[in-house]
């Protein structure tokens, strides 16, 4: 009986390395095909606002989350819910600003760079960046437009890995002519 | 706890992202599934190492296959091989009746033909999986209808078995 539940435990570790080294895999590939660091950090950002826009309905089918009635609700359930079931970490929210439209995710240890370096001809790039893409392209899809980019990243040496995520504006709902 | 529709969002990212910088032709497709066969191939390999670290060792060539067929299966798509066939001479066909990377596609014949560009990433999994184990091979697949009774036939054909130590 425990050997099946530790085989359980094991293979949902697994799956994550291979969501990593998966991710890795893509970085490399991306590398080589664009010149500079920040061609790479755009266009993990565009994949990552690909897959966001998607993953929002598999997140909201699954977690039964209700409409959030304000930013902090909104980073709550991000923190508390999303990161949890998509990469199983649960960051902290911390360093809201007096108007309460910004806030920090900070993220202990970061999945995707389980057995990641960067070597120095890389200093600019943002490895997990389509982690903003897809916080970006998620909360669109729910009428909020945001802005995420990582302030701190353990791969360049800072202790914890911090997204900062600011609230622009709530998007009105702009059905096209003749729909509903 | 990474889950699988993020590792289905990511899979389907990475093949339009690769398609996209690429032209149009025959060229450039053999040149894109090449890059995802790699990508694949750079995964596999890690990922075996990662797994089978704690395992026993293996017995022969068909003991790989069915840890291929079974556990590697089970934790890269939640489920084992519907069938394994060998002519037990270095062919090894693996069909995969429900194929997760392409049950959220239309079924029928109308996007059959991208069906490879979906498989290239998974044939390079395994290859690179059994490169890592010690057997140089070639995997290839094949889609016989989408999605539901998808038949993926690997075909391993193996070249040569570096000596086991």
């Amino acid at each position: 009986m425990s050997r099946q539940a530790n085989r359980g435990a094991e293979s949902k570790k697994m799956s994550s390395e291979l969501f990593t080294l998966t991710y890795g895999a893509l970085v490399t590939q991306l590398c080589k095909d664009y010149e500079n660091d920040e061609d790479v950090n755009k266009q993990l950002d565009k994949m990552g606002y690909n897959i966001g826009v998607r993953l929002i309905e598999d997140f909201l089918a699954r977690s039964n989350v209700g409409r959030c009635h304000d930013f902090r609700e909104t980073a709550d359930v991000i923190a508390k819910v999303a990161f949890k079931m998509y990469l199983g970490i649960t960051p902290s929210i911390t360093n809201w600003s007096p108007a309460g439209d910004e806030f920090s995710l900070i993220l202990e240890n970061n999945p995707l760079v389980d057995f990641v370096e960067l070597p120095d001809n890389h200093s600019s790039l943002i490895y997990s960046n389509l982690l903003c893409g897809v916080l970006r392209g998620a909360l669109e899809m729910v009428q909020m437009a945001v802005e995420a980019k990582f302030v701190q990243d353990t791969l360049k040496g800072d202790g914890v890995t911090e997204i900062r995520m600011r609230f622009i504006r709530r998007i009105e709902d702009n059905l096209p002519a003749g729909e509903e | 706890m990474a889950d699988e529709a993020l590792f289905l969002l990511l899979h389907n990212e990475m093949v339009s992202g690769v398609y996209k910088s690429a032209e149009q032709g025959e060229v450039e497709n053999g040149r894109c599934i090449t890059k995802l066969e790699n990508m694949g191939f750079r995964v596999g390999q890690g990922l075996i190492e990662r797994f089978t670290k704690d395992t026993a060792r293996f017995k022969d060539e068909l003991d790989i296959m069915k840890f291929i067929c079974k556990d590697f299966w089970t934790t890269v798509f939640k489920k084992q091989i519907d069938n394994l066939r060998t002519n037990h001479q270095g062919i090894y066909v693996l069909q995969d009746n429900k194929f997760r990377l392409l049950t959220q596609m239309s079924s029928g014949k109308q996007y059959l033909e991208h069906a490879s560009k979906y498989l290239a990433f998974t044939c390079g999994l395994i290859r690179g999986g059994l490169s890592n184990l010690g057997i140089k091979s070639i995997v290839t697949a094949e889609v016989s209808s989408m999605p539901a009774y998808v038949q993926i036939q690997k075909k391993i054909y193996l070249l040569a078995r570096k000596e086991n130590k």
